[in-house]
């Protein structure tokens, strides 16, 4: 089943060159349609009480190349299902909303788009590192190839840019993923787990081979990780691809961009990163943590300088991942929980504004807050759609955005030593605190303030178009009319633009209103995460004897919070390798 | 001596065929002229089946199955580079003959020459893997690279060619000369030509005085620098780019390969002579996995002199067959960290073995970059001056899409292929230069490695774009471009995108069947290597006055078909 939401869009790409020009869209619609169709029935409508569920379903392994350790291994949890859909979704969501932005090389466009789609599926689905790596990377041709083609004025620097950074990053985050395998195979007893002390690359056993590598070795595994998903993110120090990317990108290339690519990181980190180095997590937790909030509050002001409207909100999803980095080194089952709704919800609420300014810059052929504004007046529907998305981006309560907005900061709350020595609700083991939330809480004012101004400027006011001149016919500005045929559009949106809009809009006030059942079924894979998590606590403990000051963690071993496994105390883990 | 001839049919065959070739070119009939190339096609494929199905296996060699898996090897890529280089011979002269412009005169051909030249190289790089001593070494060496010299000044009518054969020729009998001297020295030092002897005698002399005799040491240096021409690794790497310009672009793929092929072939026989037991400065045999000290450190410097070096000049290039020729460079430089690593404890399979990750990556290499080096030559342009100019600059491919659409996909597959992009089988084949890395005990080297591939994404990148997405520029040089009529070219330029995208694929179709064999399994199968190195200081070595014939540890646990573990 899997294997058919991955191959159903590359063999549509691969069908593409036989058609004709106006048929392609169609074939794109078929080929993202389609897979939606079945992974809606497959992941909700076959049964999987994803509440209960406590291990991989729909699981596929095919052997590849057995020498290498290779597999072709599928299967999915509560979290890559959930992001699985939301990729399905966005598919044919793309493909919409491309019909009259993209009049040449329909077929290049539909094609790439498509490959890109089954690549996306692949990582979620991926149960074998290798598989996961291949997938991750075969995203950036697609994209590549999107911006490169059908960018606007600066698109190739940012296509080359937006590969190289994520290609130079990957790569260092391979030589460690190749360093686990290598460890499993040659340090580890043969029969201590499943696939222990053979060349293997499937994902749990390096998970649990990982877990036993040395702290201080993990610091730098994780390190090595971290290089390659925090570009992809992207973490603060890192970003600085995304805002040329998204900017010059389509409107779908964006959509894809904000929506699922992000997550490629996003979810490996928690996913791979974090359960296979628990120990470098723990390590790395302040510094991710201190990243983050400095990109969530000082991203958050570049925002508010920003007149480009696309530029705004590319700007604006480094601040809202800053965020869910933020609840996911929390490292306790509240912050992955948040972290993991954020990504989906992120997804929806900044995919949807892409749109909507895919849509205005479709009629108005500018993307400057300084020539535009008051669109209100000329576009009602337009303008409703735009002031409820950004409403659910800024995390209005009722909308999506708030609820994991607010558990990621809980969370991050949560993860302090001394809140936990203080016997204060629901206190983990963690080096952030509320100190951390209340620099953050900065951000949130910032984000609303600029996403406030967003629609302040765009949507109401003064009425402002590029020409001044406009009567009512956006489409009369035939653009610098090099793209041949143009495709003339209402005043306001269409029909098929609302159809676009519409199934997000309804995704947001859903996930905003009734978000508990996805909590619940991300719960099992939050707290084994969190167990892992603290028991190695532990080891990261034994390596910071020699440091000069003890930190509060001892005095707490005997309050381990409810739930938890008691963590070590005294004989440590069962430590196989060497 | 019978017993030594019988692992030598593939070659003998190559050569006899070779001689029936260039009986054949002196015809004076078109169609006995024209046969040189199916007949050599057909002695390559004979010699491969051969070596393939016939070749003997030495079980008290070092690395057993070396001579059949680069015997294939070099037929199987052989094909296509033959592939490549049809139309090159007498292109003009034979247009002349046909309009009836001049008469043909058997004295005046070359046809016989080049294709015969091309199989003597061939044969000679068979011979190269085949080889257990170090005269039979030297001589292979130089079977493989004396035709290339002949060719690379036949293959055009431009005085650059000339230049670039003369140029090729000095530096590579200098270099031949660097490493005879180095064979010289080691035998000197351990009064055999045998490799396996001197191995043994190298590991007795340490055990006797501490460490290596210095005047192998010597040697295996001399060794080391010379073979580096072959293999265009950094201190001899010069020619390389001037060369691959000079020459046509079907030579200068076959000089991607073959040469390269021939000399990691020499040096993966060279090297384990002194085996990888020299780990601690305590003694020999404290540990696995290193070179003498001195040697392991002048091959780390040259792997990352070679990479960094590769691909910092390939950034810069304008001229898409320097490139190619600086990115030669580079790979050059990623096998050797492999090398460095070793084959590992014996019956080590794959992703630690470093010796088949090398076969791997030559396998993945050649069928890459002869794809590339096929679109190259598969274009070509009439200049303003009536020359001929092969495509050659950024400017010749750029937007090569718009006319050529099949030829611009193997471009870029290639270039990606080269990138090591995944799923393409230069990732897979990179995979295994990670992991023998690492288990090496390389790790910087390993990062080194990584990083350098990131750079070499650029240019390759590059490449991509300019023949799948720009359009064509100003000079109206890619609009000039037409495909020269050349079917061998096109279908090595095929054949080899293909090969490269099966080789991926076809093992998770053919999963779960009898057909499953990856192109892993067969590396790994011919870098198994057999020998107990590590116990360099064990007393119970032989001595150095030991017959020949036995291997030298011989009498130590030698089956290991499981992986070691401490």
């Amino acid at each position: 089943m899997l294997l058919a939401l991955i191959f159903i869009p590359i063999v549509a790409a691969a069908l593409i060159p036989l058609l004709g020009k106006r048929q392609v869209f169609w074939l794109a619609l078929a080929g993202t349609l389609v897979p939606l169709g079945i992974g809606l029935v497959m992941l909700l409508g076959m049964g999987v009480d994803w509440r209960s569920l406590t291990g991989d379903v729909f699981t596929r392994s095919i052997p590849w190349m057995p020498e290498l350790g290779l597999t072709f291994k599928l299967g999915v949890d509560a979290v890559s299902g959930s992001l699985i859909l939301l990729t399905l979704l966005l598919g044919p969501i793309c493909v919409l909303c491309s019909k009259s932005a993209i009049t040449e090389r329909v077929r290049t466009y539909y094609g790439w788009l498509l490959v890109l789609q089954g690549a996306m599926v692949g990582v979620f689905a991926a149960r074998d590192l290798v598989l996961f790596y291949i997938a991750f990377e075969f995203t950036l041709i697609p994209m590549f190839v999107l911006i490169t083609l059908f960018g606007s004025t600066n698109r190739r620097a940012a296509g080359i840019k937006f590969f190289l950074y994520t290609f130079t990053g990957s790569i260092i985050a391979l030589a460690g993923l190749v360093y686990i395998a290598w460890f499993n195979a040659t340090k580890i007893q043969p029969g201590a787990f499943a696939g222990a002390g053979a060349w293997t690359f499937d994902l749990a056993t390096l998970q649990s081979a990982a877990r036993t590598i040395p702290a201080g070795t993990q610091w730098w595994l994780f390190l090595a990780l971290m290089l390659g998903f925090a570009v992809k993110v992207p973490l603060f120090p890192l970003h600085t691809w995304l805002p040329l990317a998204h900017t010059e990108a389509p409107t779908a290339g964006s959509v894809v961009l904000a929506g699922v690519l992000l997550k490629l990181g996003t979810y490996a980190i928690y996913a791979l990163a974090i359960p296979m180095l628990p120990a470098g997590a723990v390590q790395f937790a302040p510094v991710v943590a201190v990243l983050a909030i400095i990109g969530f509050v000082a991203i958050g002001l570049v925002c508010w300088v920003q007149t480009d409207v696309k530029k705004l909100v590319a700007y604006s999803s480094v601040a809202h991942l800053g965020v869910c980095m933020l609840g996911m080194f929390a490292l306790n089952p509240t912050g992955f929980k948040g972290a993991v709704l954020y990504m989906l919800n992120h997804g929806l609420s900044t995919g949807a504004l892409f749109l909507c300014i895919g849509m205005m810059y479709e009629r108005y052929h500018t993307r400057s807050m300084l020539e535009i504004g008051g669109l209100a007046k000329k576009m009602p529907v337009w303008a409703t759609f735009v002031v409820f998305f950004a409403m659910a981006s800024v995390g209005l309560p009722g909308l999506n955005g708030f609820v994991s907005e607010f558990l990621c900061l809980l969370g991050a709350w949560q993860a302090s030593d001394t809140w936990l020595a203080g016997g204060f609700v629901g206190g983990t083991p963690g080096v952030l605190g509320p100190v951390y939330v209340g620099i953050a809480v900065v951000g949130m004012v910032v984000g609303a303030i600029y996403t406030l101004q967003l629609v302040g400027k765009m949507v109401f006011g003064p009425l402002k178009t590029p020409h001044g001149d406009d009567h009512g016919h956006g489409h009369a500005h035939a653009p610098h009319a090099a793209a041949g045929e143009h495709v003339s559009l209402p005043t306001d949106l269409n029909a098929r633009e609302i159809i676009t809009l519409l199934p997000l809009a309804a995704l947001c006030l859903a996930l905003g209103l009734f978000p508990k059942p996805l909590l619940q079924a991300f719960d099992y894979s939050a707290q084994r995460t969190y167990l892992i998590v603290n028991e190695a606590r532990e080891q990261v403990r034994l390596l910071q004897v020699d440091a000069p000051i003890p930190p509060l963690g001892p005095a707490s071993t005997p309050s381990d919070p409810p739930g938890a496994r008691p963590s070590g105390t005294g004989q440590g883990k069962p430590e196989v390798h060497q | 001596m019978t017993e030594k001839l019988a692992t030598l049919w593939p070659e003998i065959i190559l050569f006899t065929c070779a001689c029936v070739v260039m009986l054949l070119g002196l015809s004076e009939r078109l169609g006995v002229r024209r046969l040189c190339a199916p007949v050599s096609a057909a002695g390559l494929l004979i010699a491969g089946l051969f070596a393939f199905y016939k070749t003997p296996v030495d079980p008290a060699a070092m690395l057993p199955n070396l001579p059949v898996f680069g015997k294939v090897l070099a037929a199987g890529i052989g094909l296509l580079i033959l592939g490549l280089l049809t139309g090159i011979p007498d292109r003009d002269y034979e247009a002349r003959v046909a309009q009836g412009r001049t008469r043909f005169d058997p004295k005046r051909t070359i046809r016989s020459e080049f294709y015969a030249f091309f199989l003597f190289s061939i044969t000679g790089l068979m011979l190269c893997a085949g080889a257990t001593n170090l005269i039979w070494l030297f001589l292979a060496l130089e079977l493989t690279s004396l035709p290339t010299y002949v060719m690379v000044a036949l293959s055009t009518q431009r005085d650059k060619s000339l230049e670039a054969a003369v140029k090729y020729f000095f530096l590579g009998a200098m270099a031949a000369a660097v490493f005879l001297f180095g064979f010289v020295l080691l035998y000197g030092a351990t009064g055999s030509v045998e490799l396996a002897q001197i191995g043994a005698t190298l590991r007795h002399q340490a055990s006797v005085e501490g460490g290596i005799n210095p005047i192998a040491l010597a040697g295996l240096v001399l060794g080391i620098l010379g073979l580096c021409f072959k293999i265009a690794a950094v201190p001899m790497h010069f020619y390389t780019p001037d060369v691959y310009q000079g020459a046509a672009s079907p030579v200068a793929g076959m000089l991607a390969f073959v040469p390269k092929a021939a000399g990691f072939f020499a040096l993966m026989l060279l090297l384990t002579a002194p085996g990888w037991g020299w780990m601690q400065p305590g003694g020999p045999g404290g540990g696995h996995g290193s070179l003498p000290t001195p040697i392991g450190e002048i091959l780390a410097i040259i792997a990352v002199a070679s990479m960094t070096l590769g691909n910092v000049l390939a950034i810069m290039q304008t001229s898409v067959k320097r490139l190619l020729a600086y990115s030669s460079i580079a790979h050059s430089g990623y096998m050797l960290v492999a090398l460095l690593a070793g084959p590992g404890r014996p019956g080590t399979l794959l992703p630690e073995n470093g010796y088949s990750a090398i076969l791997f990556y030559l396998l993945s290499y050649g069928l890459t970059s002869t794809a590339a080096f096929a679109v190259l030559a598969l274009l070509e342009r009439k200049g303003p001056d009536g020359q001929v100019h092969e495509a050659d600059d950024f400017a010749d491919i750029r937007g090569l899409r718009k006319k050529h659409p099949a030829l611009a996909w193997v471009l870029a597959l290639s270039a990606l292929g080269l990138m090591g992009f995944p799923p393409l089988l230069g990732f897979f084949a990179k995979l295994p230069l990670f992991a023998s890395g690492l288990a090496g005990g390389h790790l910087v080297l390993v990062v080194i490695l990584g990083l350098n591939s990131a750079v070499a994404a650029f240019y390759y990148l590059r490449i991509v774009s300019a023949a799948l997405l720009e359009s064509p520029d100003a000079s109206g040089h890619a609009e000039g471009m037409v495909q020269t009529p050349f079917r061998g070219r096109a279908l090595a330029g095929y054949v080899g995108v293909l090969a490269m995208v099966a080789m991926v694929v076809l093992p998770l179709l053919s999963a779960g069947s009898f057909l499953h064999v990856t192109p892993a399994s067969w590396a790994s199968f011919g870098g198994t290597y057999k020998d107990a190195a590590p116990l360099a200081i064990a007393p119970r070595l032989p001595s150095p006055a030991k017959p020949m014939g036995a291997a030298p540890t011989g009498e130590g646990p030698m089956s290991e078909d499981a992986p070691a573990r401490p």
